[in-house]
């Protein structure tokens, strides 16, 4: 009899986990990150981090976390198919992850229609939180303009009256750019001119910048990433403009994941960010220390946005939440006290609140870092369109 | 800034450093084609692995090492490719090759991956051609210029062997009738692994001369190859005045194209493209009459 009791709550518990979401004391994590692609090395600070924040904040929520991981691989339709196999397979209660906003573009209704709460620990777009937004999706990490815009009136106040603009010729070049002239024409400031080159096509930036030297700009203000960010770096300083017109831009241009292999020509560039590894705080600290405990490497912005997710994600918890909806509503409500500074979301468009910090590269004991020169107020981006439904649940 | 003298000068030497930097590419790639009929689209692979082995190099041994070494490295893997998949390929038609080397994109693109990692590496021009000169009213990094001297100085030893020399004359000839060459005593066999490897060589060449100005990533080898292709169908399959001439149009069109017709970039070099194709097939400067 005892026999059979035991075999039939253990059948039920079985059947219970399988046919629910999931047990209140488990919450079943899907991370979507490109860990092939060009992003993989940005998933990886993503995933280390996410998984760090797990152990050092998962503790207090007093649930154990499940991970599952799936590759998007950059593509959209890959994003697309992973997405419906978290959510209808794997019946993950939260979804965390996206570098790339083609993927967030792509997976946005199927999120938003199954009810899956998603947590966007990179992918920037401004439609995400703008016309696009979901109550399902809260953005932890940034948007392009929230960059951006910043700069425009910093520089101003820096006597930068007139800038010549260059970025890629793609969604997110144009945001980041159209952010922060928007923003630098307000203050006063004027764009003497700008140039689009063909997005990954664009290996030798030396026609655009002949264009940029005989524009009489005061300055020159940039966005690239990854690979283009290290060509057109050193390429502005091999053709020696940096003493007359000095490079500024959206941070990313010399993310501490990869400035060290621009070397010498990154020396003086200001650019700004929502964080850099040199932040003087004892969140950060904590961070730095344990992450390059873990890896070995410093944390860049990506991994900030992997630790954050997880916090947030624990924050939820705390507050209660234990399946979908739940998590859903409380994903929005959180804010606490990051490496990054004060965070919280912005309820009109579920889009995170951060400080931006204005830094210069700078050579250092070893290799390269960043001087804060500037801590910028937190601003909530405007709508742009977003219509949140009044009530979640 | 048009009517500027400056602008011109600049925008001309931005050109010729492109071209000489492609030149260094498709004319191994052209002449592999023209004397094999072997169709080697992992040509931009070589490339790449050319710029990470001249950026690992020059971290041990200094630039020079790695511009040195790096060439005959990648020439040292053209040899094993030959022996392992090109010789058995070579009679197997162009379908089987271009499946094959297409293939072989994947495998380089992911090893290394697996060797380098997901990070682009950067290099240090070296010392000797760090910082600018003034030419003809403008100032130009001397490192570039280091490009298109490289570049012309390959050019003249391949014509004078191309022209002058015996070996020059077998590998015309094979280029012509390779049959016929073989008929008359020339071992083709043995002309067709030295021209690979060399042409493999330059490829790495064409990296390790890059490296300092882009950045090494794993994708540079897929986005050099559409361009390379493009230069020898214009220029004309098999033929060095072809690789010459398909590099220079590709040049300026790709650089005077990105300034004074913006718009209109992406699509210039294409549009030459199906130009050439429709009026003249075989290239503008084919190896065959």
């Amino acid at each position: 009899m005892k026999k059979t009791l035991k075999a039939a709550l253990a059948g039920l518990a079985i059947s219970t986990a399988m046919s629910t979401a999931a047990m209140a004391e488990d919450i079943k994590v899907g991370i979507l990150l490109p860990y092939s692609g060009v992003f993989a090395a940005l998933a990886q600070d993503i995933d280390d981090a996410f998984v760090l924040g797990l152990e050092t904040f998962g503790p207090e929520a007093g649930v154990t976390f499940d991970l599952v991981r799936e590759d998007t691989e950059v593509k959209p339709p890959v994003g697309l198919a992973k997405t419906k196999k978290l959510i209808l397979q794997d019946e993950v209660d939260v979804l965390i992850g996206v570098v790339s906003s083609g993927v967030l573009g792509a997976i946005r209704d199927t999120v938003d229609g199954a009810g899956v709460p998603l947590i966007v620990a990179n992918a920037g777009n401004d439609e995400a939180t703008g016309e696009a937004c979901s109550p399902f999706i809260t953005r932890i990490s940034f948007s392009n303009q929230q960059v951006n815009r910043p700069m425009g009136k910093w520089m101003v106040d820096q006597g930068v009256k007139k800038v010549f603009t260059i970025a890629p010729d793609y969604a997110a070049g144009r945001q980041m750019i159209d952010a922060f002239t928007a923003a630098f024409t307000a203050a006063g400031g004027e764009v003497v001119g700008q140039e689009w080159p063909p997005f990954q096509k664009t290996q030798d930036f030396g026609p655009f910048l002949a264009n940029a030297k005989a524009s009489g700009a005061d300055a020159v203000y940039v966005f690239f990433a990854g690979g283009e960010a290290i060509s057109f770096v050193k390429q502005y300083d091999s053709f020696g403009m940096k003493a007359d017109l000095p490079l500024y831009g959206s941070g990313f241009l010399t993310s501490s994941l990869y400035v060290n292999a621009q070397g010498p020509a990154a020396e003086g560039v200001i650019t700004a960010l929502h964080y850099v590894p040199t932040l003087d705080n004892p969140e950060n600290a904590a961070l730095v220390a344990a992450f390059k405990a873990k890896t070995g490497r410093i944390p860049s912005e990506y991994a900030v946005h992997g630790y954050d997710s997880a916090r947030a994600l624990v924050e939820a918890v705390k507050a209660g939440a234990t399946d979908r909806a739940s998590l859903a509503a409380a994903l929005p409500k959180v804010s606490f006290t990051g490496p990054r500074g004060e965070l919280r979301i912005d309820p009109a468009t579920n889009n995170i609140v951060q400080p931006i910090h204005v830094y210069e590269t700078v050579a250092g004991a070893d290799g390269l870092t960043q001087k804060v020169l500037a801590t910028l107020p937190a601003e909530a981006d405007p709508v742009n369109g977003c219509v949140m439904p009044a009530a979640v649940n | 800034m048009t009517a500027d003298l400056g602008f011109w000068v600049l925008q001309t030497l931005n050109a010729l450093q492109l071209s000489m930097l492609l030149f260094l590419l498709s004319v191994g790639l052209t002449v592999i084609f023209g004397l094999m009929h072997f169709v080697n689209l992992a040509h931009g692979s070589l490339y790449a692995f050319g710029a990470y082995m001249a950026a690992s190099l020059a971290g041990v041994l200094g630039y020079w090492g790695g511009f040195l070494l790096a060439p005959l490295a990648v020439a040292a893997l053209g040899a094993v490719l030959y022996f392992t998949l090109i010789r058995s390929q070579r009679r197997a038609g162009p379908m089987a090759q271009v499946l094959i080397t297409f293939g072989l994109i994947f495998v380089a693109v992911d090893a290394t991956r697996l060797i380098w990692g997901d990070l682009p590496i950067g290099i240090a021009v070296p010392a000797v051609f760090e910082g600018q000169l003034a030419l003809l009213g403008v100032t130009y990094p001397i490192y570039r210029l280091f490009i298109i001297a490289l570049g012309l100085a390959v050019l003249a030893v391949l014509t004078l062997v191309l022209t002058r020399t015996q070996v020059g004359a077998m590998i015309r000839a094979g280029v012509d009738n390779d049959q016929m060459a073989a008929c008359l005593g020339i071992n083709v066999e043995r002309m067709f692994f030295l021209v690979f490897v060399v042409g493999c060589a330059l490829a790495g060449l064409a990296g390790a001369v890059a490296a300092p100005v882009l950045s090494v990533t794993p994708d540079m080898g897929l986005q050099i190859l559409i361009p390379t292709l493009i230069v020898i169908v214009i220029g004309g399959l098999g033929s060095l005045k072809g690789a010459v001439a398909g590099s220079l149009i590709f040049g300026f069109v790709q650089t005077f194209g990105a300034v004074l017709l913006p718009t209109f970039n992406s699509v210039l070099i294409y549009a030459l493209l199906a130009a050439v194709l429709v009026i003249r097939p075989e290239g503008l400067l084919p190896a065959k009459g």
